[in-house]
């Protein structure tokens, strides 16, 4: 018998919990937010408004931190790109074709998500460094590798590297190759398939794995500070310039450019966010059945 | 556009996917390949498409070798499965794709390109919805979408994989009957994927029977169901009822006595196959006896599940019963087949 007495109010989903333990959960959550990331960053934005406008300016306008925003920039600039390349191309790889090793080379893709940045930086200290056979070799020829610009793209590149693929891989895997098969069919080339059929259905993805490979790349302090060598105005990215800036008890200036690096991260965020509301749409309308 | 499969062989990794298949296709024929899962049909079809290599053997379009070439080269028009429409195109965008991708020399004119998808929209009874995107389409309207992609390209051949698989009963049908009278009119040579033997007996010229990598019949309905040539194509084929028997000298011996029945099939341990339908009931004389173990109604008559063992291991075959014939659970009956097949 059904129980007559159950008011509509007190009926629930099966798979839904009572209403004290849903406000408790997500007062759990909102709790952990604020103490842990809104209240950081609150103090982070509040210090540089403490310190005013002027402060802000001139830190900002300092030949160190612009310089320093520069690298950051062109860092990512020429990191993103290349992992953006690298990640199709191994997306593909894993998600269409089948190939001895495959498993090995899906488990290599997440090698820098599981070592320490530090190592990541160090193996190409190791690899081009002063007292290697390589390191003098290059530097010689014009074309330091370690304390300079290819030194820090190198580690940004290995540290961003599984962003774009990881991001491409659940989703191709998922596709599966009907798709190229028609285009192909129909009398496509490759190139024509991967430009009109493969990559806009990765789009989204793959704008959404961009974003991610960016903020990490712009943000990434280890690696980059293992072979940056630390040469203000030349080698320092924005976050060692916020770290040295620190150390020379520069507050305000640390907190200012900590937060123009802020500021990027919560652009990111943002577009992220638009994004998966874009994406999450286009996914669930176009999905084949 | 002739096409002849000689000796074709397929093997992914150590596994044979078809062995040494060959088939002679008519120009403008409707060709069924029926089998179930794993029998190697898809496969047959891809390699025509020219979507896998065979590892050995020749695919012959007319008198061209065309076992090497590539898909692109190949110029056949491909149904997939689930359509493999590009979502992110429209109906317009998704036909004219294969005109689109042509080189220079070879591509239409824009306002060619036009007319041609425009006039294929509307020999697939999609006029009005060139605008539309493939997730706003229902699931017959994807299919029939995907087949003016593939005629687009004014394909030699059109190659379609389980075309009905992904809809529903009554939307099936109708498309059966669309796709025969397609056919019919643009006079392509078509292969078609199914597993669905309704399917096939009705739509096809003639029917591809294949299992485990081999072809196990080929003809028109009307062989495939009277004329089954092999045990797999009869009980795979239509319903089916099958006893274990002894041939001796012609005659078919059932649990030690004749039955009357007399044969061309040499000497030994062999089963008798026959459609429950085909039967008579008899009252004296030779026959097959059994115990009637469950009865249920289906249409204009009923089917008896009966025990032809009679307690020494079970035998279980099903009969059809005339409405008027008495009958009930447990009750004796013999019969014997008037039309059957030894195997």
């Amino acid at each position: 018998m059904v129980d007559q007495s159950a008011t509509p109010s007190r009926r629930r989903n099966p798979v839904s919990e009572p209403v004290l333990v849903r406000w408790l959960l997500i007062g759990i959550c909102a709790l952990f937010l604020a103490l842990f990331l809104v209240l950081p960053l609150g103090t982070v934005i509040g210090r540089v408004f403490a310190a005013g406008w002027d402060s802000f300016a001139e830190t900002l306008t300092d030949s160190d931190t612009k310089s320093a925003i520069w690298l950051t920039l062109s860092v990512a600039a020429l990191a993103v790109p290349f992992n953006l390349v690298f990640g199709i191309a191994t997306a593909w790889a894993i998600a269409k074709f089948e190939f001895k090793g495959k498993t090995f080379l899906t488990t290599l893709i997440d090698l820098p998500f599981s070592v320490s940045p530090v190592i990541s930086g160090l193996v190409y200290v190791l690899l081009f460094g002063a007292d290697t056979w390589l390191g003098p070799q290059l530097k010689s020829m014009g074309f330091p590798i370690i304390f300079a610009f290819p030194g820090i793209f190198l580690a940004t590149v290995f540290v961003t590297f599984p962003f774009i693929a990881r991001e491409l891989i659940p989703l191709m895997q998922a596709q599966g190759t009907a798709d190229e098969e028609a285009a192909i069919s129909l009398g496509a080339s490759g190139w024509q398939t991967f430009v009109r059929v493969t990559l806009p259905n990765i789009k989204w993805a793959l704008l959404y794995g961009v974003l991610l490979c960016n903020a990490r790349a712009m943000g990434e302090f280890g690696a980059v500070s293992v072979v940056s060598g630390h040469v203000r105005g030349k080698t320092l990215t924005m976050p060692l310039q916020i770290e040295a800036l620190y150390n020379d008890y520069a507050t305000d200036s640390a907190f200012a450019v900590a937060s123009l690096l802020a500021a990027l991260a919560l652009v990111t965020l943002i577009l992220r966010t638009l994004l998966e509301m874009k994406f999450g749409a286009e996914v669930g309308n176009g999905r084949h059945k | 556009m002739d096409i002849r499969i000689d000796k074709i062989r397929k093997e992914f990794g150590d596994f044979p996917a078809l062995h040494d298949v060959s088939l002679n296709i008519r120009s403008g024929e409707l060709i069924a390949l029926l089998g179930p899962s794993g029998s190697g049909k898809t496969t047959l079809l891809r390699l025509v498409a020219g979507l896998e290599y065979p590892t050995q053997g020749r695919i012959l379009f007319g008198e061209e070798d065309a076992s090497w070439k590539s898909v692109q080269e190949r110029n056949v028009g491909f149904v997939f499965q689930h359509y493999a429409l590009f979502k992110h195109m429209t109906v317009f965008d998704n036909v004219a794709f294969g005109l689109r991708v042509r080189g220079s020399e070879t591509r239409p004119p824009k306002a060619e390109i036009r007319r041609r998808v425009e006039e294929l929209i509307d020999m697939v009874q999609l006029s009005g919805m060139e605008g539309r995107y493939p997730g706003q389409l229902s699931g017959g309207q994807r299919q029939r979408v995907a087949l003016a992609r593939a005629m687009a390209i004014e394909p030699r051949v059109l190659l379609l994989d389980e075309p009905f698989g992904a809809l529903d009963a009554k939307v099936r049908k109708d498309l059966r009957k669309w796709l025969r009278e397609f056919h019919d009119r643009t006079g392509h040579t078509t292969l078609f994927v199914t597993h669905d033997q309704e399917e096939a007996l009705e739509l096809a010229d003639r029917v591809v029977v294949m299992s485990q990598g081999k072809i196990e019949q080929v003809g028109s309905a009307d062989d495939i169901y009277d004329r089954p040539q092999s045990a797999f194509v009869f009980s795979f084929v239509g319903d089916s009822a099958r006893l274990p028997v002894t041939i001796t000298d012609g005659d078919v011996i059932f649990r030690g006595s004749g039955t009357g029945l007399r044969t061309k099939a040499a000497n030994g341990a062999r089963h008798i196959f026959f459609r429950p339908g085909d039967i008579q009931l008899k009252s004296e004389g030779p026959a097959f006896e059994g115990r009637i173990l469950s009865m249920r109604r289906l249409a204009g008559a009923r089917i008896a599940e009966i025990d032809a063992g009679l307690g020494e291991g079970a035998e279980r075959v099903e009969i059809e019963l005339p409405l008027g014939v008495p009958a009930e659970q447990g009750s004796l009956i013999r019969f014997l087949p008037h039309r059957f097949a030894i195997f």
